[in-house]
């Protein structure tokens, strides 16, 4: 393939040689910050070696961050190129490539990290535990993300981005529709990540049934870990489904074989299935821990209990069984035959009932409540509306012959772009502002927070209306231009006006993290909004083994009942005594291994034998000595504990 | 043409619900799907108006509900409004709001189903439909009349009130078949005889183009279908058997190559051409009916031997 | 309360041994889907020799019920080897984690044989669908295979070195989970892909 790709760098596109020109910059920047300020070894023993989950989880939303700035940025240029038909800003290959980096990077390294950066921070912490897991394993897994993102994102300078969709559908997907190693950037970038996602999805959901706090029954567990719980076995069986999906495409590609290729006996509509049935679940992984945050800002919000607290968890648990039998109806236009589609109509539709339950049981929390408009409730009010209407036209879709009529048009982006922004980052969005004083021990700026909210939610509905409309107009997506012959014009231009107030929010929302570091209000109580579960009984930020004493758990929403009943945390005058706490050491090798793998996919890519072998071998020679390290661990002295706990303010 | 569809009272809400959509778009030609032109976008178009006021159902009331809670139960010194921070379930409710989805899920999915088993059949009974093999090709399409023997690029003639069942395909990149206007769309699909009926009853050009993607050229993968009266259409077929060039195997080469190209008309083409397609994408390994008609269409050999 | 809340740290970190077990569990159950998929792939696509041979003509008999064999037995020496660590005795654990990796070699070798014989013969990954995923399907087992071997061997000398241990205990635990697992992927590639296949 080496020399069918035009050449090693791209070029020929001024976009590109800006972006090469600030990321030349950016790194040298970085590279002389941290040897001016001796910075070097700060980074390797508190951040790359660390298996500390709060500090795994600030990674997760940091790189998270970074890439809602990169495929923001794509978002913006498509509009761009959208606001006027006939419009030469962008050429129709480049084009290709943004909407197809612009898919990817949402999902699988925007939305995945910023829902892990959740877990991690926050499950330990709320089922009273001081790690998750398999900490190692856990680092692990962020480093697969981290350098499988760079490796996807490395294609936009190097080698050529992919450009067959986010979901690459072959045969255009195959060697003969995309020569070039773009195809092979994205198999292997979503590949080594995906493996960390199966990873974390493992962890997660042994720590949530093996660590929870003495006392703290399944049904006590606050819903958001009960959300987290449902996504991680969907992920334990969706992923392994797109593990195999790619390495096929790949063996297709890299030896020339005929799985899913139109020649030679292959069948490209398996493909379409088997991505399907990882991509559908998919999008329950990333919503229902949205879901879960919801709930647990609704509550803290409105000061009120949960209302249908079992309807709830069963709710979740059928929305993750269900996600897997409605794959199909992303392809009813596929002529699977009446039979199939009115079946997956009907289960797609069947979903609509657990959610809209949800939302019932959210509004009825807040009635008889006492609402408090904080900027994680704003977010959350913000995304009821939307999500409903998002759904509506969710179960719109899934009527198999109306679909007919909306599929791949632009009804279909309006709809998806409303469910995945309304429901998924609206709650990833909430779940930062909830949870930011935890992290870091302020809270967020109100007012810019303020300003923020509003420019996101008025560009969001200016941008999306317009285009259910391009929908019924019969805009289909992927058109790079169109001509002003179909009237189309006018509602594109408005959909790019809200992309960049949209944008403009985005800006609001890091001015607004920058500001806060130097004048965020301070949390000094480790419960700034009167939370009711576990996270809030500890100090902000927690301390490196969160709870020094487990804390026994007698309720649901147990740090409620504790302040109620005045004991554990909350309780006073109790004499406690210190024992030794258990904790992982850190660890390089899932910094090196996962570097390993980001060599061996470079090198598959390229399809530079010799730099894959010398990857993949690097990442048993990890593996091995990880295998052979016998002391992982170690004991915090009760000295050190009672300092700690002193510092920060705790009684000793 | 929704006898089958609908009870009298659904399709009047249906009826009443459209003219509010027309209303609402300005009686606007632009909106494609609001405009159909035949039975089959006249069923879909009623589902999708069935399925928009089902929605709403839910959706109003829900959003209306949402604005008076948060209005009622704000935080505010002095709110009257009772408070309750250990009520936290209700069997009655609990029922309504699972029963309700339910309810309206199961109209919607009776409905859904009828539509989809109706639109595998021929959307009229009495009149002999024709039949047009396409070939989606790299930017371009391809359309041959097996009973007129000629083919077109980029542009297709039917007879008006005649139902027209397309056969699909791709010669590779899969596509999708689209006249808003006349219908829903159906992929084209290589290796596969994808069948989709459509009719137009009226005389009229309709704007058809490609849905999925495809790749550098994908966005000019646009057609018009012309309805015209049977009598004209014969008389086009006739002309264009007289004057038009053949449609050779090296021609076809040429066109299969990537490009865009202009409209263009044939007086013949190679007899197996659209089976040699099939075949040489892996219709080998389709079941017979996959590409020589019959009804319905089950995917995959699924290799029961 | 001071009292239990001491008490209460212990048994957490006791559990801590049973949470990798648990946790490979898991991972088997992901591993198991990904050989379901390939199996789902070469049931599909089986028949799409698209007009070379078929595996009727293509697998020999004796081979691959060789290969079943020596599975197998390497299966069951795993299985003897766990129940000398059970006693205690190191050196009959390492006497048949050797056999087991001897086995298990001699498997790896005649797989690889048999492909080598196949490609000469013209039957290679890039031929047709067919053999696109029966080199996908019995390749990746054969891959597994070899995983499990290096990794078997980096246990032994971790035995040699550090004696039985709990620790070591572990890691022959699910290193020998893990290779009857691929046993069990096996007798479904025996039966569907080769018995199938010549039948």
């Amino acid at each position: 393939m080496g020399e069918k790709a035009k050449g090693f760098f791209v070029t020929g596109d001024p976009l590109i040689y800006g972006a090469d020109v600030s990321i030349i910059i950016t790194l040298l920047g970085i590279l002389v910050f941290l040897t001016y300020f001796k910075k070097w070894g700060w980074l390797w023993s508190e951040w790359l070696t660390t298996v500390d989950h709060k500090k795994i989880g600030i990674m997760y939303l940091v790189s998270s961050l970074l890439m809602l700035f990169r495929g923001g940025v794509d978002a913006l240029l498509m509009r761009m190129q959208l606001a006027m038909p006939n419009t030469h800003f962008l050429q129709s290959q480049h084009y290709n490539e943004i909407f197809t980096t612009h898919g990817t990077i949402m999902i699988l390294f925007m939305a995945m990290p910023f829902m892990f950066a959740l877990f991690n921070i926050v499950i330990p912490l709320q089922i009273g535990a001081r790690d998750v897991a398999y900490p190692f394993l856990n680092a692990m897994s962020f480093w697969l993300f981290f350098f499988g993102a760079l490796l996807f994102n490395l294609s936009f300078v190097i080698g050529g981005s992919p450009d067959a969709g986010w979901l690459s559908y072959p045969p255009l997907s195959e060697l003969a529709g995309s020569p070039g190693p773009g195809q092979n950037f994205y198999i292997w970038g979503i590949q080594i990540s995906g493996i960390g996602s199966l990873a974390t999805g493992i962890n997660f959901l042994v720590t949530i049934l093996k660590m929870r706090a003495p006392g703290m029954k399944l049904m006590q567990m606050p819903l958001f870990t009960w959300s987290v719980l449902s996504s991680c076995i969907t992920i334990i069986f969706a992923f392994p489904v797109l593990t195999v999906t790619l390495a096929l495409l790949f063996v297709d590609r890299f030896f020339g074989a005929h799985i899913f290729t139109a020649a030679s006996g292959g069948n490209p509509m398996m493909y379409v299935n088997l991505i399907w049935m990882w991509g559908h679940p998919e999008v329950y992984i990333v919503v229902l821990p949205a879901f879960g945050i919801y709930s647990e800002i609704v509550s803290t919000f409105s000061k009120k209990k949960i209302f249908g607290y079992k309807s709830m968890v069963f709710s979740m648990i059928i929305i993750s069984v269900l996600g897997y039998f409605t794959w199909v109806h992303h392809f009813f236009t596929m002529g699977a035959g009446a039979d199939v589609n009115t079946f997956f109509a009907i289960t797609t539709m069947a979903i609509g009932i657990p959610t809209g339950v949800k939302i019932f049981n959210w509004l009825f929390t807040m009635f008889r409540g006492r609402i408090t408009m904080t900027q994680p409730m704003l977010w959350t009010l913000a995304f009821i509306p939307c999500f409903l209407v998002g759904g509506a036209t969710g179960v719109m879709l899934a009527a198999a012959p109306a679909d007919y009529q909306y599929h791949n048009s632009y009804f279909l982006i309006a709809h998806f772009h409303q469910t995945l922004i309304g429901g998924v980052v609206f709650g990833y969005l909430a779940g930062l502002y909830y949870w930011w004083p935890k992290m870091f021990g302020f809270k967020l700026n109100d007012r810019i927070g303020k300003w923020a909210f509003w420019t996101w939610n008025i560009g969001f509905y200016v941008c999306f209306m317009p285009q259910y409309a391009l929908g019924f107009m019969g805009m289909t997506r992927r058109v790079y231009t169109y001509g002003w012959d179909m009237g189309w014009a006018p509602y594109n231009l408005v959909s790019t006006a809200g992309a960049f107030l949209m944008g403009i929010g985005f800006i609001f929302q890091v001015w607004q993290i920058l500001y806060s570091i130097k004048h965020g209000e301070r949390d000094l109580t480790g419960d700034p909004w009167n939370g009711r579960t576990l996270e809030w009984s500890i100090p902000s930020p927690a301390p490196h083994y969160n709870f020094a004493h487990l804390p026994a758990v007698r309720s649901d929403d147990s740090w409620w009942d504790m302040k109620k009943h005045r004991y554990g945390a909350a309780g006073q005058d109790e004499i406690k005594e210190y024992a030794p706490i258990h904790m992982p050491k850190n660890s390089g090798i899932p910094f090196l291994m996962s570097a390993c793998w980001f060599v061996a996919g470079f090198g598959l890519t390229f399809e530079w034998i010799w730099l894959g072998i010398a990857g993949l071998a690097g990442i048993g020679i990890c593996l091995l000595a990880r295998s052979f390290q016998r002391n992982t661990d170690y004991y915090i002295p009760v000295d050190e504990i009672k300092r700690t706990e002193a510092s920060i303010g705790r009684v000793v | 043409m929704s006898k089958r569809l609908s009870s009298g009272r659904l399709r009047m809400v249906s009826v009443l619900a459209a003219g509010l959509l027309v209303l609402l778009s300005g009686c606007d030609r632009r909106y494609l799907i609001f405009n159909p032109s035949g039975p089959v976008a006249e069923k879909e178009l009623h589902l999708i108006i069935l399925s928009a006021v089902l929605c709403a159902v839910v959706v109003i009331p829900v959003l209306a509900l949402l604005i008076f809670i948060v209005y009622r139960y704000r935080d505010k010194p002095g709110n009257k409004a009772p408070y309750t921070p250990e009520w936290s379930d209700s069997k009655i409710l609990e029922i309504v709001w699972w029963g309700v989805p339910i309810i309206i899920i199961g109209i919607l999915g009776v409905y859904t189903a009828k539509t989809t088993y109706s639109l595998v059949k021929p959307p009229v009974e009495d009149v002999k439909p024709i039949t047009i093999q396409v070939t989606s090709l790299d930017w371009k399409w391809l359309f041959q009349y097996p009973d007129q023997k000629i083919a077109t690029v980029n542009y297709a003639e039917i007879p008006a009130g005649v139902p027209v069942q397309f056969h699909l395909t791709s010669d590779q990149m899969m596509n999708s078949f689209w006249v808003p206007e006349l219908g829903g769309q159906e992929y084209t699909m290589p290796g596969m005889a994808m069948r989709l009926w459509l009719q137009a009853d009226q005389p009229g050009t309709y704007y058809g183009s490609g849905a999925n993607f495809t790749g550098k050229g994908f966005a000019h993968m646009k057609f018009k279908v012309v309805a015209k009266p049977q009598a004209e259409f014969n008389q086009w077929a006739k002309q264009v058997k007289k004057t038009a060039p053949a449609l050779t195997e090296a021609k076809y080469q040429q066109l299969a190559q990537k490009g865009l190209s202009e409209k263009q008309t044939y007086s013949s083409y190679p007899e197996r051409l659209f089976l040699d397609t099939i075949d040489r994408n892996g219709g080998k390994y389709m079941k017979p009916e996959m590409k020589h008609g019959g009804h319905d269409m089950s995917m995959m050999d699924h290799d029961n031997e | 309360m001071a009292q239990s809340a001491i008490s209460m740290d212990a048994p957490q970190e006791h559990q801590h041994d049973t949470f990798k077990l648990l946790g490979f569990w898991i991972f088997l159950v992901t591993d198991c889907i990904i050989f379901a998929c390939l199996f789902a792939v070469y049931a599909v696509l089986r028949t799409h020799t698209d007009g070379d041979l078929t595996g009727r003509e293509l697998f020999e008999v004796k081979g691959f019920t060789a290969e079943t064999l020596i599975l197998l037995a390497s299966s069951f020496t795993s299985g003897l080897a766990s129940l000398a660590m059970h006693k205690g005795s190191k050196k009959q654990l390492l006497g048949w984690l050797t056999v087991t990796v001897l086995l298990g070699l001699s498997f790896v070798g005649l797989e690889i044989t048999e492909f080598a014989k196949m490609a000469s013969e013209g039957a290679r990954i890039s031929t047709n669908a067919f053999l696109s995923s029966f080199f996908t399907l019995v390749g990746t087992h054969g891959l597994h295979v070899s995983f499990g071997l290096i990794w078997m061997i980096g246990v032994m000398v971790q035995i040699a070195r550090f004696g039985i241990d709990s620790l070591t205990k572990e890691k022959v635990t699910i290193v020998g989970l893990y290779w009857h697992f691929l046993d069990v992927v096996w007798i479904f590639i025996f039966t569907v892909v080769y018995l199938l296949g010549v039948m």
